[in-house]
């Protein structure tokens, strides 16, 4: 007994301890650093890109329509209309981004409160809750998301609620499961007895403790929101132009795919590098925080 | 002498169905608590004892308010607590706190002493600041022999010994009349263990608390408290003062939890008493004495009845029929 309680408190002496433990496991995760170099690069160039070039986005350069990248002041050539494809890239990566951060923030918002209401009061509330959940989960995302935004006018700020409405069940799932084991430690009993409120309880006895597989699910939903943003608006049913998207792009570079395949790959590549970035720094993030993972 | 005890259950039981039926349908029950009366008289320690499995945490919780009884009656101060209003209820919480076994998972890993000891003060006495909350949390601290500063640390910083001490100060914060402590060091070193009973033993008498006592260890008991009550499958089979138990045990059950105490001096030169198998399941006990099916001193009659707790002595109750027997006491420690 006594050896459990020295190992336990062996694997526990500390929040600077595992802090610094969960920093180095997090430095020593190559992927998630590369990741995290990438996405910074990225958002670098979507924020300050379009000042450094010589073309804004929508200027029109009727004689220099499809030239290919890297020709003259063209980093990423042009579009059929001739304007700069690296412009334009970058203004859609502003849009893209944002969307998917929105969506991210909202619906993990969403699927907190969910999974936190619906582990916490157990029986009734959260089995209705958690049926809720899993009918949504039953419908293959897409599906869900295209049916909505076909009744809902697309633009920027719909497409971020739906793409959150459609995937905050992820999240609900893992902090309620997260929530169902710890409200069953003393230290919860602990507050009862203290004559805590059911709010104080969930607010700040639990959620504090499931800040991690939180932030992991939240980096995660970050690349999915990219992704599903890009399979919308590519469909033509998401943010429509002139406002450029990186999904509205490859939209537009399918009539000219055998004559201007840059049109796609570039956009295509930084759909890619993004959502890869993001899923590499969750992956990362995952791995830091566990303990486990220190084993050799 | 005469006082109301401050906690009084009668015939407290606390059943949990095996499978939860749908549409409540009787199926199988664990009979955990079965059936309990007994009274904790003012300032007083009642030290509870058993096997695992005897029901001794279920007894605490449900006496805390923290289970709803399947039957019969728990009253603190003499109010009935099935019949307290919210108002009452709400005050009567304050009086009754409770210390956990477990020294890791009873502090919230996230929350600094400060919050920590400061969560009580805040519902119970919302009339406090927060200046004021967190002196009470130093002086607190100080109390159960940690240093003051230290209340801006987190769970983590401390040992098991030092956290069950900020258990303490926690259910102490709020000045109760009453508390309950399960198992409190049965998680800590010996060494430790010493330590932490002595301060429950002073702070008990300082602030003239009642208490529930959990322990499954009779050394522990002898130490710390005034009565004992032996539980086996979920009801007293005895109930004496600590000294009258140990000298003069009148059940068998009893009996073999004595000769079965590590005693340091006598290792080796009594008999110890072997009991045959595990305690029986809860969800169906013998018939009639539910020790019937380990004890030494079983015979026919034992089948029939539930042995009721006796009256045998004044403070000395038991269960048994059989009163022709010369059990023996605990070795002197
Ligand atoms: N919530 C519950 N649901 C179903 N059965 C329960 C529940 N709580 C306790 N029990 C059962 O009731 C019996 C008594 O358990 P309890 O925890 O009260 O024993 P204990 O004397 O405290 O034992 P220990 O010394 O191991 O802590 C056990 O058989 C246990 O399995
Ligand atoms: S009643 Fe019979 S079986 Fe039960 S303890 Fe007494 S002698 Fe043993
Ligand atoms: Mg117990």
């Amino acid at each position: 007994m006594t050896a459990a309680v020295e190992q336990r408190a062996a694997s526990s002496t500390g929040s600077d301890w595992l802090k610094s433990r969960t920093v180095k496991r997090f430095i020593r995760h190559r992927l998630a650093i590369t990741g995290v170099i990438m996405i910074s690069l990225i958002t670098f160039m979507c924020v300050v890109g379009p000042w450094l070039l010589p073309y804004n986005m929508l200027e029109i350069h009727i004689r220099d329509r499809f030239t290919p990248p890297l020709t003259g002041d063209y980093l990423f050539g042009t579009d059929e209309m001739g304007r700069d494809l690296a412009a334009r890239l970058f203004m859609a990566g502003r849009i893209s981004l944002m969307v998917g951060v929105a969506a991210m923030l909202l619906s993990t918002l969403i699927g907190t409160v969910i999974g936190l209401v619906a582990g916490y009061f157990g029986k009734v509330t959260g089995t209705l809750l958690m049926r809720l959940t899993d009918s949504f989960l039953c419908f293959p995302q897409v599906f869900l998301l295209l049916t909505l935004a076909a009744f809902l006018q697309p633009n920027a700020f719909m497409i971020t609620l739906i793409i959150a409405a459609t995937s905050w069940m992820e999240v609900a799932r893992i902090v309620s499961a997260e929530i169902r084991s710890l409200r069953e430690r003393d230290f919860v009993t602990a507050a009862k007895i203290s004559g805590a409120s059911h709010t104080w309880i969930m607010f700040r006895e639990l959620l504090p403790n499931t800040v991690g597989p939180i932030i992991v699910a939240a980096t995660l939903t970050v690349a999915k929101a990219i992704l599903l943003e890009a399979y919308v608006s590519f469909l033509g049913y998401g943010i429509q132009p002139p406002l450029p998207s990186w999904g509205n792009m490859l939209n537009n570079a399918q009539q000219f795919l055998d004559t201007a395949p840059w049109l796609a790959i570039v956009p295509g590549v930084a759909i890619t590098a993004a959502v890869t970035s993001f899923n590499f720094i969750g992956d990362g993030l995952r791995d830091a925080l566990d303990a486990r993972s220190d084993m050799p | 002498m005469n006082e109301l005890p401050l906690i009084q259950t009668a015939d407290l039981k606390q059943h949990f169905p095996l499978h939860k039926g749908l549409f409540g349908g009787q199926g199988p029950v664990i009979r955990a608590v079965d059936g309990v009366s007994i009274d904790i008289p003012r300032r007083s320690v009642l030290g509870l004892v058993g096997e695992s499995g005897s029901g001794k945490s279920t007894l605490g919780r449900a006496i805390m308010g923290l289970s709803r009884p399947t039957a019969g009656t728990m009253t603190f101060d003499g109010i009935d607590m099935a019949r307290a209003s919210s108002s009452e209820l709400k005050s009567l919480r304050r009086r009754m706190q409770m210390v956990f076994q477990d020294p890791f998972s009873s502090l919230n890993p996230r929350m600094s002493i400060a919050e920590t000891l400061s969560v009580p003060l805040r519902f119970h006495n919302p009339g406090l600041s927060r200046s004021r909350r967190k002196d009470r949390a130093a002086e607190m601290l100080e109390r159960v022999g940690l240093p003051g500063q230290y209340i801006s640390r987190f769970p983590h910083e401390f040992s098991g010994g030092q956290r069950q001490r900020i258990g303490i100060a926690r259910a102490l914060i709020v000045q109760p009349d009453f508390i309950m402590a399960d198992e409190v060091v049965s998680a800590l070193d010996v060494s430790v263990q010493a330590q932490v009973l002595n301060l429950f033993g002073r702070l008990q008498r300082d602030l003239e608390l009642t208490m529930l006592f959990i322990t499954h260890d009779l050394a522990v008991v002898g130490h710390i408290s005034d009565f004992v009550a032996v539980m086996y499958l979920g009801r007293v089979v005895e109930f004496a003062s600590t000294r009258e138990l140990f000298s003069n045990p009148r059940h068998p059950y009893t009996e073999a939890l004595l000769s079965a105490a590590p005693s340091p001096k006598s290792a080796n030169r009594r008999k110890r008493i072997v009991l045959k198998g595990d305690i029986p399941s809860p969800l169906n006990p013998p018939s009639g004495c539910q020790f019937r099916t380990r004890c030494p001193y079983a015979v026919e009659d034992c089948s029939h009845e539930v042995p009721k707790l006796r009256e045998l002595s004044p403070e000395h109750k038991a269960a048994c029929i059989r009163d022709d027997l010369s059990l023996a006491p605990a070795t002197q420690q």
